[in-house]
């Protein structure tokens, strides 16, 4: 009982420390003349906060990190919080906020794309640096975003060559699902472009879209049933969002739709998505990422308990979107050290070639194009809550800015160190959008 | 064990050699099998149990058994197998003997993914054919027909012989017809009634078998396929409307359960309840504590929890209603839209309150045993959790309107809210009745929020994704009337799931939204609208 | 200052002028203070909080709206945000099509989203959106349209009160489910966004910032003109009556469902242009705008400035969002929820009359003798306790 209040009683703590701090405004700001500030722009409240708030907590973790080893340049880090609000017109007006008033010199922030969107011409009109920790679309490259999520071939593709192979039950057959949002619609075009030219046959690829927030599921559920008894091996790919999650995956289990007959491989549900459902029901159902709390090296060991020791919880978990979090953190860190200052155009600059440890024991070195080199990982959900790891690509995967299983995409590039060009015609040799 | 069947016979000769011989190390399948677990491949541990399938070893069962439980270890370097009973002691694999100063730490689990799940399942159905148990038997046979392995064939004729539960009897010839059916061994005629079997069966799954034949299957053979399939698919084209009604009624009752604590607050008060939805939120937070707290100190309790949490989450929202109408809402009556507005507040504070308190993730609430799994009604699937809740929503809504017809307080809840002035010259306590009123709504949206915690994310925008679904019924019903609530939430939810097939969810949504409004011009009271001077209000 | 005393037939009034003297005092100093002083200067106005200003006048064109149909005819629509959110549709296709070939894919015609969604021509319905003209009359067009035959319907067959919310509430969510759609051809949940320019001049430029805010704060002066003008003539008249007691007015020989429908659609067509204004400002518009909860919370304004005295509308609108601009930073953030939740609480317990409506009130109590027949407090709207 009291665990479950003991939360509440920091809040007040915190809530009062808030109101102090407002109250002395003018001494705050005089302190921050010797100390480096970095923006955190990821909700607090409204649909997404289930899933940003993790990553608000994760750059105040790796601030009061950074400053217990010394700061950076010789001066303190300091996290400036705003609450966009699941509102994106919002972020666009936070992002602004921060770096014209709270002179920030570098952003953490943004999970769906629309909020991405939302303040790119904010940054690119300020000239600062957003840092973007989930996996996501692609289909982008800018100057001023780094992107330490996955590209579609960093996760989707291996997952679907995985459940090909022997290994995964050699599938026949695919359905995929996903929220009618840009990278689910992305990401599917592309797998069916690649499950097409692998040799599936356009009748054995079932594509269904549901709106955000879908709650039921029933007949969909019945629909992929109806269609994984056809007698070939299906499995499902589902690029469902956050929470319609939990009821997609509750039907599932109602419907007993076990992962030995239809195994449903997800690209957005992690340990954070499944901490609000009872896995039994759901063991050996997949998630394709690049980093698993269960991942057994002494970085994730270490990071794990230090997390939890600095949330004061020791059962919190940690999950993809935190590793890239961490990622970017700590290329971003590097980066002001490499060039001793944080003026973003430098550190722009220094960023392409930096190579930081990720947690996985492998290293993530940032690419011309702005995203960075990944493992992808296959984990089978276990009834505790996390992943058994199944596969494990063959060394890094280096993230594609432009899919080549697009069609207005495949003769695109990104390289902002030779070209300085985001989106480069390999066609007609020009760098479109300027 | 009647020794009738030439299986039975090799099963009972091989477990007298194995026990006669017990050193008998890397002479048969069963010692390749536990041979092939050490390697840490899941293909060999895969062909391992397909090993131990037909190995007639009597430990074999046991052996997947544990794989499946997570309780077969091994040791790698001494390429040794052993089995962790239930109270931790180890037992070698190879011999059934108790394993003495062995070091349980050095050992490691077999690790299993979904193929290897899938070989268990096909193994322990070729294993348990036999069971005493007849559940055992019938997972068994089913097992048999999802993985057709033809190697198990002559223990399935066993099987089949002495089989005497009539529904097992009817799985086993299933599964074997399903094996015969792409066998070209078999004899043309067996085939044929092969198809037969498999059509009487009549579901799905025996439709996959029809249209999968081999190849070279023989004309005959495909024909009689053919016009199986025909019938079938015609019978399951007319329970696929009855499924859709199902889900359509299952709907409707979710509706029903979110809207009925508004017919209360907005139908019969008039209170424009913008925090309803954060009272059924409430409601499955409630239960989430109760869950937490059982599973702390008792955790026997458990598949009554949602019981237990059903007066608790009454008491708990229906508190909070009556604090909430004593603090604000009493001195905006007559003021009806200026309840949107307070009550907005509210639920913005509320939705932050248990943000804070619990954090922002989703919650885990678990389901009793009693509302897991499915019920095949002919070839409806019908799942225990989806039932409950439609059971529940009914009952609900009869204890509602009995707390309405039936008593004192319900008496003067209909008097007060009829003419609010009449009532208390007649010397009721109207203020006391607003309370209880409200009370009354909120609690009954919080025993929604009880059900709603078993389909839905549990997480502190719960409320906000039905607080428009449930306006919209309680509109589309006809405002103050619980049978409209009723009959609304039925129709909308029915008309939904017959549209989405067609239409697709969003769609189907838009469209129902569509046809509400359209309704609404045509009856602009609702279906049941109240009759009299009460309208022109 | 008062609305309906016949006895001063003066458009304005006194409060009227000071409001009117504010926007478009802020319409001029704004830009100036932006532009023409460095940014070192104590008195200079930063970019930044030039298209922040020029949001909150938005949104106070948007409440505006809202309090000529609910505050003069009783209307409550739940569905507003649907009309905003179409006329910053046909902006944003506008400034969509501005972009011509410097989108990511360079091509000549097709948005971004379209080209990677692999569209291979252009829908019909975004025809002439290239063409300034056609997409400013579409900003009226779209919302007028729909709010004439969504009012058409509706008032003719005399639905009214809580029932009028609901299914305005369900056609704002019907649109909102509908423009999420990515089949829809609009960008589906990423809206449309990363404009270059309008009418030529960059978007991102400070003069052309300052210039929409002008725009803005000119069109916000406009609109609370015409409002006046319109709720103090005979129609106006004619509206509160319907407020008041719509089944007697209808006994009198007037056609009400015309009366409504006219105010209905002129609320929707502003709230067309306030839509219009916002996209280039904030740079983006996106399927969220419908809402049916950004619907409430323009109600929520309303309310808190007090409905039925259109000049009230806007402060609300302006106070809400500062507060939310205000509530969102700093430490308080994660708990700005309570403190937004606990102003409406406040506002409705103790100021029922919004702020402008208590202030007047106030006022006109103390000019005893003459009674400030303002606006009062329309009966319900809604279904009341039946009597």
């Amino acid at each position: 009982m009291l665990k479950l209040f003991s939360h509440a009683g920091r809040v007040v703590g915190r809530v009062a420390a808030g109101a102090a701090a407002l109250a002395i405004g003018a001494s705050v700001s005089a302190k921050a003349e010797d100390s480096i500030k970095v923006g955190v722009l990821h909700s607090l409240s409204g649909t997404m906060a289930i899933s940003e708030t993790t990553l608000k907590d994760t750059v105040l973790f790796l601030v009061d990190e950074q400053n217990k080893k010394g700061g950076l340049l010789g001066k303190k880090l300091e996290a400036v919080v705003v609450d966009p609000a699941s509102n994106w017109p919002l972020f666009a007006e936070k992002a602004r906020e921060l770096i014209t008033k709270d002179k920030v010199v570098v952003v953490f922030g943004c999970w769906t794309s629309v909020s991405r969107k939302s303040v790119l011409p904010v940054f690119k009109e300020l000239n600062s640096i957003l840092f973007y920790p989930v996996q996501y679309e692609g289909e982008e490259s800018e100057r001023n975003v780094f992107y330490t999520g996955a590209a579609p071939n960093q996760q989707a593709i291996p997952a679907v060559d995985y459940l090909m192979s022997k290994d995964g039950g050699e599938v026949k057959r695919w359905v995929l699902a996903g929220t009618d949002y840009v990278y689910p619609r992305t990401t599917n075009k592309i797998l069916e472009a690649y499950l097409l030219s692998k040799g599936v046959a356009k009748e054995d690829i079932m594509i269904n879209y549901t709106p955000f927030g879908h709650s039921d599921w029933q007949t969909i559920v019945a629909d992929i049933k109806k269609f994984g008894s056809a007698g070939k091996k299906t499995a499902v790919v589902s690029t469902i969002n956050g929470d319609a999650n939990v009821p997609f995956y509750k039907e599932l289990g109602n419907q007993g739709i076990k992962a030995t007959d239809i195994p449903v491989v997800a690209f957005s549900v992690g340990e954070e998505e499944l901490a609000g459902i009872d896995t039994k029901p759901l063991v050996g159902h997949l998630a394709a990422w690049n980093y698993f709390e269960s991942i057994d090296t002494p970085e994730n060991k270490k990071f794990i308990a230090e997390w939890q020791a600095y949330t004061k919880n020791p059962k919190r978990v940690t999950n993809d979107p935190m590793e890239a979090t961490y990622i970017g953190f700590n290329a971003w860190v590097a980066a002001v050290e490499k060039v001793k200052s944080t003026d973003p155009d430098k550190v722009i600059d220094a960023l392409p070639g930096i190579k930081v440890p990720n947690l996985t024991g492998g290293t993530a070195e940032v690419l011309p194009n702005h995203h960075i080199t990944k493992p992808v990982f296959i984990g089978e959900i276990e009834d505790n809550g996390q992943f058994d790891v199944v596969w494990k690509s063959n060394g890094l995967v280096p993230g594609d800015a432009w899919s080549d299983y697009l069609e207005g995409s495949k003769d695109l590039e990104a390289d902002w160190v030779k070209l300085k060009c985001g989106n480069y015609n390999t066609v007609t040799k020009k760098c479109g959008g300027s | 064990m009647r020794l009738s069947s030439p299986l039975a016979v090799l099963l009972l000769g091989l477990a007298l050699f194995a026990t006669l011989v017990p050193r008998a190390a890397h002479a048969g399948p069963y010692e390749d099998a536990l041979a092939k677990f050490t390697t840490e491949s899941y293909a060999d541990t895969a062909a391992a149990l397909g090993l131990l399938a037909t190995s007639g070893n009597p430990r074999a069962v046991e052996v997947v058994d544990a794989l499946a439980d997570g309780r077969l270890l091994v040791d790698p370097a001494a390429g040794k197998v052993y089995i962790r009973g239930a109270d931790g002691s180890l037992a070698d694999a190879a011999s059934g003997q108790p394993a003495a100063g062995v070091d349980a730490a050095a050992l490691k689990a077999v690790r299993a993914n979904n193929r290897v799940r899938g070989a268990i399942a096909a193994a322990s159905g070729a294993l348990s054919l036999f069971n005493p148990d007849p559940a055992k038997r019938l997972a068994a046979a089913q097992a048999v027909f999802k993985s057709r392995d033809a190697t198990v064939l002559p223990a399935l004729d066993a099987a089949l012989a002495k089989e005497t539960v009539p529904a097992v009897k009817q799985a086993l010839a299933t599964a074997r017809a399903a094996i015969v059916i792409g066998s070209s061994a078999a004899p043309e005629a067996e085939r044929i009634a092969a198809v037969a079997t498999i059509a009487d069966a009549g579901d799905q799954d025996a439709l996959a078998v029809l249209q999968n034949l081999p190849p070279d299957a023989p004309a005959s053979v495909k024909t009689a396929a053919a016009s199986a399939i025909a019938g079938i698919q015609r019978t399951l084209a007319v329970w696929g409307v009855a499924q859709n009604v199902w889900y359509g009624l299952s709907l409707g009752s979710v509706l029903l359960l979110a809207a009925i604590g508004l017919a209360i607050t907005f139908g019969v008060m008039g209170v424009i309840n913008m925090a309803h939805g954060e009272m059924v939120m409430l409601g499955a937070y409630t239960t989430f504590v109760v869950q937490e707290l059982i599973r702390a100190y008792n955790p026997a309790l458990f598949d009554a929890s949602l019981l237990i949490a059903i007066p608790i989450a009454f008491l708990f929202t229906g508190l909070i209603g009556v604090i909430i109408e004593r603090t604000v809402i009493r001195f905006l009556y007559g003021r009806a839209l200026e309840t949107l507005l307070a009550t907005w507040g509210i639920s913005l504070i509320l939705q932050q309150a248990i943000r804070t308190i619990f954090g922002p993730t989703n919650r885990e609430v678990g389901a009793p045993s009693w509302m897991s799994g499915t019920v095949d009604v002919g070839h409806l699937a019908v799942t225990y959790g989806r039932a409950w809740i439609i059971v529940f929503a009914i009952l609900v809504f009869l204890a509602l309107l009995a707390v309405l017809r039936l008593t004192r307080i319900g008496l003067e809840m209909r008097a007060v809210t009829q003419n609010r002035r009449m009532a208390a010259s007649m010397g009721i306590r109207t203020n006391w009745v607003d309370a209880m009123t409200f009370g009354l709504g909120s609690g009954i949206a919080g025993i929604a929020g009880v059900a709603l915690s078993q389909i839905d994310n549990v997480s502190p925008n719960l409320g906000q994704s039905y607080i428009i679904d449930s306006f919209l019924v309680v509109v589309f019903g006809g405002v103050g009337n619980l049978w409209g609530t009723l009959v609304g939430a039925m129709s909308l939810g029915i008309a939904n799931k017959l549209l989405e097939p067609y239409a697709g969810a969003v769609l189907g949504k838009i469209a129902l939204l569509v046809i509400v409004i359209l309704f609404i011009q045509k009856r602009p009271r609702g279906l049941f609208a109240l009759k009299g001077r009460a309208i022109e209000a | 200052m008062s609305q309906t005393d016949t006895r001063k037939p003066a458009l304005l009034g006194t409060g009227g002028l000071v409001f009117l003297a504010i926007v478009i005092g802020l319409a001029v100093l704004v830009p100036a203070l932006n532009l023409l002083l460095p940014a070192g200067s104590a008195l200079h106005v930063p970019t930044y909080l030039v298209s922040l200003l020029g949001k909150y006048l938005c949104y106070a064109l948007l409440a505006l709206s809202v309090d000529l149909i609910w505050g003069y005819v009783g209307i409550l629509s739940l569905g507003q945000g649907a009309f905003f959110a179409l006329g910053g549709y046909a902006m944003g296709m506008y400034l969509m099509r501005q972009i011509g070939t410097r989108g990511v894919y360079g091509d000549p015609v097709l948005p971004d989203f379209m080209v990677f969604l692999n569209w291979k021509e252009l829908p019909w319905f975004w025809y002439g959106f290239d063409w300034f003209p056609f997409a400013a009359a579409m900003v009226l067009l779209a919302p007028g349209l729909l709010a004439l035959v969504f009012g058409w319907f509706a008032f003719r067959s005399r639905v009214t009160g809580v029932y009028l919310s609901i299914i305005t509430q369900a056609m704002t969510f019907a649109l909102l489910l509908a423009f999420f759609r990515n089949d829809m051809g609009f960008g589906g949940n990423n809206g449309l966004t990363d404009f270059k320019d309008i009418l030529g001049f960059n978007i991102q430029a400070d003069g052309t910032r300052a210039a929409l805010f002008a725009l803005t704060a000119l069109a916000l002066a406009g609109g609370y003109v015409l409002c006046r003008y319109l709720v103090r003539s005979h129609f106006g008249k004619v509206l509160i009556a319907i407020r008041d007691a719509e089944t007697r007015v209808r006994f009198t020989g007037y056609r009400v469902e015309n009366y409504k429908l006219a105010a209905f659609v002129v609320s929707a067509c502003l709230a067309g242009i306030a839509g219009a204004l916002y996209v280039p400002q904030v740079g983006i518009i996106n399927p969220s705008e419908f809402s049916p909860a950004n619907s409430i919370e323009i109600i929520v304004w309303v309310a808190v400035g007090g409905r039925g005295t259109l000049a009230g509308a806007a402060l609300g609108a302006v106070l809400v969002n500062y507060a939310k601009t205000y509530f969102t930073s700093g430490m308080l953030a994660p708990y700005w929820l309570f403190m937004l939740g606990g102003l409406f609480v406040a506002v409705t317990l103790f100021l029922p009359k919004g702020i402008l409506g208590t202030f007047l009130e106030w006022r006109a109590r103390r000019s005893a003798g003459s009674p400030e027949p303002d606006a009062p407090p329309a009966p319900g709207i809604t279904a009341k306790p039946a009597e």
